[in-house]
């Protein structure tokens, strides 16, 4: 950007924005970088493409994620049904007897695991982050395009190799990776001790190490585009909240994964080369391995050193989107910018040093955990603190209800609701009787999975016109909002009560244990309406499809009243975003509702330098 | 065909769907887009509020709906003695996040509600206050300060470890003071799938392992049975036998993944590794008999167990405490079940008497091919001998009724007398005297007592024996 020619001022008529000359050439005869098939939609360099294909990935991993859930609790919630009508697609995994057709055991644990490890990795890290990150990152900043588009580029197709070989491994005849997406060795790195870790789990490991070099390259390029490119005025405490998101995000992830590939390497040696850095005294399959002196508990150090982080790496891009729409909708400016992002740093700062809340009950030293246990519950603070932020941002405002604002007040519903269990799991002897029962699963599924869902289709009703030029059909949307709102408490809340009576998760059958033999009814409701739920995503694969070539279509370049500079854009932008100079940034990214007897302006895009009369209304209302 | 019908189904579904969205889109256009986002608003908000109060109802009701089924709630008392902290913690954390569910709740909601879109309203310029923040920070700081210092409190409370003063016990007292300072040291191995359970005999202490000597057919926890702490270990397979109000060490380990030693009742929880044993110290406080009393008084327990037998036995009943495995180890992870039966201190002692001649070493090693001690004579043999000997001259002199079959329900009788070391060990008390004794705990406890010390010295002996048997005998029993 240093040898830029500034010429401020030039296309203010032109463009409503003053613009900055960068040497970019609007190409008029088609961008060289994008004129056929495969460079325009496979091959693309451009964010915003690279952006639709994180998405429509995401999703496809997010329906098959989403139906194997429905097939395991089928299994929790009818155990004695007849299962047989999935054979022909489930094949050997199903055994029939007497015509009753029942779900194999190990097919279960294996579809447990593939719906956590595709639920995390490659819809909520990949298709969330991934998509968003690239198209909000440069259209919001002022930029071209990242700072590299040719890793850009490759970070979609590592991602696509490595779902690639883990869809691979659904089809191996000893089945996909079985133990669980923690891949707790040793049994994980023991074939003998379950069939999904022999094949399954060599393609698994090599699916995430490609997936882990796609964070990198996506990760690296983020951080590098939010410190480099950003166009003039934008400072860093001019930047929306969905930036600071990504890029707190962005440094989690590369941060973090490198630790989970070394873990991850260290398994490998322990399968392949005779190592034993994870197994000591083990007698399996009628023999005691020479393995000796290994710790598997240094595996969970490993793991959990990336996988707490992972979950703020989930949920950070979400709680960013969720800033944005609501204050877009609420007509206001999000409430406390600066507590925002000082939390969003707290946050990502705390990540790194909570991940031992996970191994309580793993046979660390008890005296250790005292330290997690304050780092974990200290995490409660800047989490309300962002609550808090929120409702206060609807205080007092003018609230358009379209499907983008009903999933982000749904998300904070959610978030409030899945956050406050944290403070029990996350107390160490509260944890005793909690852990790994179905009060952790109610927890993670309700703060993590369904609320980063929320802010993810929060994400994509509100920016679907910067995608394709259309609306979503805000019926169907509203109608997607309130059976997933409904079904997801439906789905998760009674769980919280089977944890509290002991019920251990990841259980085939729970009519083993008198304890847990008491819930037929809550499991059959969960499953219903799990099925119902899953209907309505349905509902949103649909109409995200159908609208995108028959959808409403965008007339205005602004649609929603928005300050950011997204919206400043042609409604179909070519590569480079920005016909003709890249517009500059006067102030922050929330000036909504400046509208008292001194002023009357609805919103004040960032574009637009800050008037006398405003100066006296700061005066009047900024202390 | 089914699938065919399946697949129009959908479609057709799929159709109708797109057509009520683009139906209401252009009735919208009809009305005028304006009003219709207005109408649409105004009924998305009054949703907002219906969907609170039946959020917020729904939350209250199933917490009562499901009140009997949780542990440390209705009839599911908690019965060890650190869950009662734990659950206190519990519920002072439910207090105050409840008031925060609540409270947040209604506000996003009723927020939501109060300030729907309206054309003559102007949102407020409110972009920060700085005195309000920082009141919601530090509120949530002090109480989540309180709630370290409550949880931290108990945690370590519930994971502190036997002290080093304290001795591990074979037969347990009955005097509560004597119990104080003595631990039972049990221990659980997870193997894919089940628990082996070893309860140490008399000496108190579990004999040593070495996982390279694991057999499934003949030694399934590679035991040392070259360490005589060995000779008297007791592996069962069906439960574990526990003595109420007793300090229970259970040394939790694993021979093959990770397993997860899990009793609900007890709040006792602890990961299973191979090659790292961990431990969990807890005091069961009830035993089966009384927590099947105290659910014999709630209605919902008295159905019978299996629906499908209606004659059968009562919920109550047929109530016994669980031990699971919560580490997913493979695909019987869902079936490691074991029954944890917690019995009176006299009927543990009287347990352990019973089966002591059913101890691992003697029933599987002694006598064969590789017993260390095979040319000695051991005590615990004799200590039998004497037993079925007493037994034997009982029966013919009493001319009684065959023994019972379960001690637990008569600890009177002179075959299984209440505290069994009194008749079969010591020398200087005899029959009159232990029945006499049966009435007053205290010197019950002063015979016991002695029972300890006299079996801790027999041990001894025993270990001294087998070391001038075997040349380097290995220590500990780790």
């Amino acid at each position: 950007m240093a040898d830029l020619k500034h010429n401020e001022g030039l296309l203010v008529e032109e463009y409503g924005y003053e613009a900055i000359e960068d040497g970019f050439h609007d190409h008029h005869h088609g961008d060289k970088y994008q004129s056929g098939f495969i460079t325009h939609y496979i091959f693309s360099q451009d964010h915003k493409m690279i952006a639709k294909q994180f998405l429509i990935t995401g999703m496809f991993w997010g329906i098959i994620g989403g139906l194997m859930s429905l097939v395991f609790r089928m299994q929790l919630g009818f155990p004695d049904s007849d299962m047989s009508w999935l054979q022909p697609i489930l094949r050997g995994w199903i055994s029939i007897d007497n015509g009753v057709g029942t779900l194999d055991p190990q097919f279960y644990y294996a579809l447990v695991t593939m719906h956590g490890t595709i639920l995390v990795f490659f819809v909520l890290t990949a298709g969330l982050s991934g998509t968003f990150s690239n198209l909000l990152i440069p259209l919001q900043l002022g930029a071209r395009d990242m700072a590299s588009p040719l890793l850009n580029m490759m970070s979609y197709w590592f991602f696509f190799l490595s779902g690639a070989i883990m869809f691979a491994s659904l089809f191996l005849s000893t089945g996909p990776f079985s133990g669980g997406w923690t891949a707790y060795p040793p049994l994980s790195a023991l074939p003998q001790a379950s069939s999904g870790s022999a094949g399954g789990m060599t393609l698994w490991l090599l699916s995430l190490v490609f997936f882990v070099v796609s964070v990198l390259l996506g990760g690296i390029n983020y951080i590098t585009t939010v410190l480099n490119l950003r166009t003039k005025g934008m400072s860093l405490w001019r930047m929306p909240l969905t930036i600071w998101a990504f890029f707190v995000t962005a440094i989690l992830g590369l941060l973090s994964f490198p630790v989970l590939v070394s873990g991850f390497l260290l398994v490998m040696c322990d399968r392949g080369l005779g190592t034993s850095f994870f197994l000591d005294q083990i007698y399996i399959g009628g023999q005691a391995l020479e393995q000796v002196g290994g710790s598997p508990i240094l595996y969970q150090h490993l793991f959990w050193f990336l996988g707490h982080p992972e979950v703020y790496i989930i949920i950070l891009p979400a709680m960013g989107l969720v800033s944005e729409v609501l204050s877009v909708n609420a007509r206001k400016p999000i409430f406390g910018y600066h507590a925002m992002v000082l939390s969003i740093l707290a946050i990502g700062f705390l990540s790194f040093i909570v991940w031992a809340h996970h191994m309580f009950m793993a046979g660390v030293n008890p005296f250790i955990s005292n330290i997690f246990v304050i780092f974990t519950l200290i995490i409660a603070v800047p989490s309300a603190v962002k609550v808090f932020n929120w409702i206060s941002t609807l205080y007092k405002g003018n609230i358009r209800f379209n499907s983008g604002m009903l999933f982000a007040i749904g998300f904070v519903s959610l978030f409030i609701s899945g956050g406050l269990t944290g403070i029990f799991l996350g107390n160490s002897a509260i944890d005793i009787p909690m852990h790994d029962t179905y009060f952790v699963v109610a927890h993670f599924h309700i703060v993590m999975g369904v609320a980063a869902f929320f802010g993810m289709f929060a994400g994509v009703y509100h920016w679907f016109p910067k995608m394709y030029g259309r609306f979503m059909n805000d019926t169907l949307g509203k109608l997607h909002f309130w059976g997933t709102l409904i079904g997801a408490y439906a789905v998760f809340w009674p769980m919280h009560y089977m944890g509290m009576a002991g019920v251990p998760r990841r259980y085939y059958s729970f009519a083993t244990f008198d304890f847990s033999n008491q819930f037929d009814l809550t499991n059959q409701f969960i499953t219903i309406a799990a099925i119902i739920t899953f209907g309505f995503q349905i509902l949103f694969v649909v109409n995200f499809f159908y609208s995108i070539f028959y959808g409403k279509k965008q007339k205005q370049k602004n649609p929603y009243g928005a300050t950011t500079l997204e919206w400043t854009t042609p409604i179909d932008a070519g590569h480079g975003n920005w016909p003709g100079g890249i517009p500059t940034v006067h102030r922050w990214a929330y000036d909504y509702g400046k509208n008292d007897g001194t002023m009357d302006r609805e919103f004040i895009p960032q574009t637009e330098p800050v008037s006398p009369e405003e100066k006296e209304y700061d005066d009047k209302h900024l202390h | 065909m089914m699938y065919l019908i399946g697949i129009l189904i959908t479609i057709f579904l799929v159709v109708i769907i797109v057509q009520i969205g683009k139906v209401n889109e252009l009735t919208a256009r009809l009305r005028g887009e304006k009003q219709a986002a207005q109408d649409g608003n105004d009924w998305n908000a009054k949703l907002m509020l219906l969907f609170m109060v039946a959020f917020l109802v729904g939350s209250v009701w199933s917490a009562i709906y499901y009140k009997d089924y949780m542990l440390g709630y209705g009839p599911n008392l908690l019965a060890s003695e650190h869950a009662v902290g734990i659950q206190f913690a519990f519920n002072i954390t439910l207090f105050f996040t409840g008031i925060v569910f609540v409270i947040t709740q209604i506000l996003l909601f009723v927020f939501s509600y109060m300030y729907r879109y309206r054309e003559d309203r102007k949102a407020e310029f409110i972009s920060h206050d700085n005195k309000l923040e920082i009141v919601w920070t530090a509120i949530p700081a002090f109480v989540m300060a309180l709630l370290v210092v409550l949880g931290l409190v108990e945690w370590n409370k519930s994971m502190a470890d036997v002290g080093e003063n304290e001795k591990p016990v074979g037969y347990v007292s009955l005097e509560e003071s004597d119990r104080e300072d003595t631990y039972l040291e049990i221990e659980a191995t997870g193997k894919q799938f089940g628990w082996i359970l070893r309860h140490p005999g008399k000496d108190g202490k579990l004999g040593e392992k070495d996982y390279t000597l694991i057999d499934d057919a003949t030694n399934e926890l590679g035991l040392v049975f070259d360490d005589p702490k060995n000779i008297d270990d007791i592996v069962i397979s069906d439960e574990l036998v526990l003595p109420v109000g007793q300090k229970i060490r259970a040394r939790i380990t694993s021979r093959d993944v990770l397993h997860n030693f899990d009793i609900p009742h007890f709040y006792v929880k602890m990961d299973a590794i191979p090659g790292i044993p961990t431990h969990f110290v807890f005091t069961p406080t009830m035993t089966t008999e009384s927590y099947r009393d105290h659910l014999s008084q709630f209605p919902e327990w008295n159905v019978p167990a299996d629906p499908d037998d209606p004659e059968g036995p009562k919920r109550w009943e047929a109530f016994e405490y669980e031990l699971a495995c919560a580490e997913l180890c493979g695909k019987g992870h869902y079936s490691m079940r074991r029954i944890v039966r917690v019995v009176t201190l006299e009927e543990y002692n009287e347990w352990l008497t019973k089966n002591e001649e059913k101890s691992f070493y003697l029933t599987n090693v002694r006598g064969k091919l590789g017993d260390p001690f095979i040319n000695k004579k051991l005590s615990i043999e004799e200590r039998i001998d004497r037993r079925n000997k007493e037994k034997d001259a009982e029966k013919k002199k009493d001319d009684a009724p065959a023994p019972d079959a379960a001690p637990s329900t008569t600890p009177a009788t002179p075959e299984t007398p209440t505290t069994p070391e009194t008749n079969t060990e010591g020398n200087t008390l005899n029959n009159s005297s232990s029945s006499e004794n049966s009435n007053g705990t205290t010197t019950i406890g002063g015979e016991v007592k002695n029972i300890i010390e006299k079996a801790t010295e027999e041990v001894k002996k025993e270990g001294e024996e087998a070391k001038g048997l075997i040349d380097t005998p290995k220590d500990g029993g780790h």
